[in-house]
């Protein structure tokens, strides 16, 4: 144990008058800046004071509440060995330099998810969504990345649905592989959802977005034949032709014969991006998928430290209310009240039930000792936090104003800049119609309003800042295209890689009733499995393009419930792990954060469903529709029977997609309590860990 | 290490692609004399597995 007690052993109470006064000093300044932005009310917060707020709360979190779970709750042993270190091939199992290990970690866990959400809550202030993402980070997000990347290290770095299976049992197991893939689903549609959002009838967003597939091809080919293995240098050609690109769709947008050409609608953009990711996911890897995820991945990290500097740099105000009086639920961004709605909305980046399936993946095979844990499994966690803190201040530093008549769907402004100014104006934020106009046309678009999703608004928000540091207004339509490019980039690799993902659930579930799907390499299986994929997320995505409530209200609730419900059950099997420890005292660490997620959940599920407003339940929305139809009526903006009697569809196959989530994640709960409950009963730990004795090791 | 060795092995396994020098290093140590994937094949291999879509491929995130 000699070594142990290096980082991970390090005492918990701070040992020297000189750290006594350090994180005296850490403790005070952020509580000081949390004070600011909490009982700052009048004149406009600067974000610097939600930056300091954050960063000090990350630090007394990792200092103090990590190192008690790694230590304590945990007993992680920097002297075990680990996955890496007893399978070492070079390959997949490579004892990794921590540093090196937390990128790879972080590039994984942070992708669209804690960009959009903030900025979608950000229509109840900034002050609510401040306090969740912080909150939730340190109590629930980070605490679950952590356990489940310390039980999978424990675990020969096995998957989440295989640890449920030999912790929990194989009916929990399968329920939870099930349920991955219904997230899954949603998950790829309501992101596709997002990049129709942001290109519908833009045609310089989609003539850029379009101009990577054949870049991705060119890199492709240069990096499997040309020059192969040269990572960087492909990355650079393909970063100069993308800067040509947004140059480029200036050029296509002012042509008044091409723009034509890329000015698309939001139902053939969705069936264009289905034709791509059917298309995209059975090709050669090599060919589109890997080039993209190099543009996308380095351009995702780029552009969150350019974010973090340009905020340094021009310390923006907010100009968004501490609260606004959408707290109560008639938000037009999305339905619902803050509670539960909120904890729904801001799922990535206060806590993310995907995470588990990143942390129990290629991560723990890399982690070289068990005090990399905390650092790799909490510390990405909350600088993936930063981003969605980020992406926050994005969008309170707009006029509130402007932003609401980019999240409003036009069913509640109208669809031209007089009608929204005044729609808006009754909310209580005034605004010209002029200015409108003016703001479409800086970023160079034709129009900004109902533009829902989250990813233009972040990208003025971006443009906002990142003109003020680079270009002034003359760049402001270049960085707003830099924004959705970005977005859209790795938005496409998520749904492309997503398929795939789901292409191989659905032939391993299926092949357990017919044998011959399950042939990965065979063409006819390939294919039905990844039709049934696209098919799947396809089917939403395009529901949610044709919603009449503008789609995202609908498909964001759902994606969030899952994807907390997903870390629900990822808590609950750290609890039982915890329990088949014997460590069942500090268990309350994973029971606390379990519970407040479903209730947030539960009750989220629940509104869903049988909520009488039609904006929320899914139920009231298909009554509504069905009246109107027996009664002859068409409502908007269905214009045929057909299209009121698929509204009322669509309504209730989300109902019961979302009564699916709710008794799957109960199940698991159910399940949990029965295991803890054997585990209590007896007198000696059962939690099955690979790893202890020397005869564990296999080095390839 | 140096500080830009770190910085590129940073980038390429943030993309799936670990360290080629590890890995002959480990050939080396464990299986001394037996064959080792060329760089390119090293590459390809890792290509294959990052984005395959068999038993332990890895996930994506939102």
């Amino acid at each position: 144990m000699a070594a142990a007690t290096v980082t991970a052993h390090r005492r918990l109470t701070p040992q020297t008058p000189r750290e006594w006064l350090l994180w005296g000093a850490i403790t005070l300044l952020g509580a000081g800046a949390l004070g600011v932005v909490a009982l700052h009310r009048g004149e406009p917060v600067n974000a610097l004071w939600i930056v300091t707020a954050a960063l000090c709360t990350y630090l007394v979190a990792y200092r103090f509440y990590a190192l008690f779970i790694a230590t304590r709750v945990a007993q992680v042993d920097p002297t075990r060995a680990t996955p890496a270190q007893r399978r070492a091939d070079g390959l997949d199992f490579v004892p990794t330099d921590r540093n090196v290990l937390f990128g790879h970690h972080f590039a994984a866990i942070a992708g669209a998810g804690p960009l959009v959400g903030p900025v979608l809550a950000a229509q109840m202030g900034y002050l609510p969504g401040t306090l969740w993402l912080l909150v939730g980070v340190v109590f629930a997000g980070a605490v679950q990345d952590f356990l489940i990347l310390f039980c999978s290290t424990r675990r020969d770095a096995r998957s989440l649905g295989d640890m449920i299976r030999t912790e929990m049992g194989r009916v929990p197991g399968t329920i939870a592989l099930i349920g991955v893939l219904a997230i899954m689903v949603i998950l790829l549609a309501v992101l596709a959802l997002v990049v129709v959002k942001a290109l519908a009838d833009s045609p310089w967003g989609t003539f850029t977005v379009a101009a990577t597939i054949p870049i991705a091809l060119f890199m492709g080919l240069y990096g499997r034949f040309l020059r192969p293995g040269r990572i960087a240098e492909m990355s650079g050609i393909g970063f100069v032709l993308l800067m040509a690109a947004i140059f480029g769709g200036q050029q296509v947008a002012a042509s008044p014969a091409l723009a034509p050409l890329f000015t698309l609608t939001g139902p053939t953009l969705a069936l264009a991006l289905m034709a791509y990711g059917f298309i995209a996911s059975v090709v050669p890897v090599w060919l589109l998928l890997a080039p993209r995820d190099y543009l996308s991945t380095f351009l995702k990290i780029g552009v969150i430290a350019g974010l973090a500097l340009g905020i340094l740099i021009v310390r923006p105000t907010l100009q968004m209310p501490a609260v606004t009086h959408f707290i109560d639920g008639t938000g037009p961004a999305f339905a619902g009240a803050l509670f539960p709605f909120l904890f729904i909305t801001i799922a990535c980046g206060a806590v993310s039930g995907f995470h588990a399936l990143i942390a129990s993946g290629t991560t723990p095979k890399m982690i070289a000792t068990e005090g990399d844990l905390r650092f790799i499994g909490y510390g990405a966690m909350l600088t993936e936090s930063f981003v969605a803190v980020m992406a926050l201040i994005a969008a309170c530093v707009l006029d509130p104003a402007v932003y609401f008549a980019m999240n409003a769907p036009a069913a509640l402004i109208g669809t031209d800049v007089a009608s929204a100014a005044q729609a808006i104006g009754q909310w209580g934020f005034q605004i010209q119609p002029e200015a409108l106009t003016q703001i479409a046309r800086d970023v160079g678009e034709g129009t900004i309003l109902s533009r829902a999703g989250g990813a233009p608004t972040l990208a003025v928000g971006m443009a906002h800042i990142l003109s003020r540091v680079i270009g002034g207004q003359a760049l402001m339509a270049f960085w707003y295209h830099f924004a959705i490019l970005f977005e859209a980039l790795f938005i496409l690799t998520t749904v492309d890689a997503g398929t795939r993902v789901a292409r191989f659930m659905i032939q391993d579930l299926l092949g357990s009733v017919i044998p011959a799907m399950r042939a990965t390499e065979k063409l006819a299986p390939n294919l039905i499995a990844t039709a049934l994929a696209v098919g799947a997320w396809g089917w939403f995505l395009y529901q949610g393009v044709t919603d009449p409530l503008g789609g995202i209200n609908t498909l964001w609730p759902l994606f969030g419930i899952s994807n907390q419900m997903l870390a629900a059950i990822a808590l609950t099997l750290a609890t039982v792990i915890l329990f088949r420890m014997k460590r069942q005292r500090y268990a309350w660490v994973t029971i606390a954060p379990t519970i407040w997620l479903l209730i947030c959940t539960l009750t989220a599920g629940w509104q869903k469903l049988f909520h009488p407003d039609s904006r929320i339940g899914f139920l009231s929305h298909a009554d509504k529709f069905a009246i109107a139809l027996r009664e002859g009526r068409l409502l908007a903006p269905a214009k045929t029977p057909a299209d009121m009697a698929r509204i009322v569809f669509n309504d209730r196959v989300d109902a019961a997609v979302c009564a699916f989530f709710v008794v799957l994640v109960l199940a698991i709960v159910v399940y949990g309590v029965a295991v803890a409950r054997r585990a209590l009963a007896s007198d000696r730990p059962t939690a099955q860990e690979i790893g202890q004795e020397a005869g564990d090791v296999v080095v390839a | 290490m140096s500080w830009w060795r770190k910085a590129a092995q940073t980038a390429r396994l943030m993309v799936g692609v670990p360290d080629y020098d590890a890995y002959l290093a480990h050939r080396a140590a464990h299986h001394p004399g037996e064959p080792v994937l060329s760089r390119t094949d090293f590459h390809r291999d890792r290509i294959d597995r990052r984005y395959g879509t068999g038993k332990g491929a890895p996930p994506r995130c939102c």
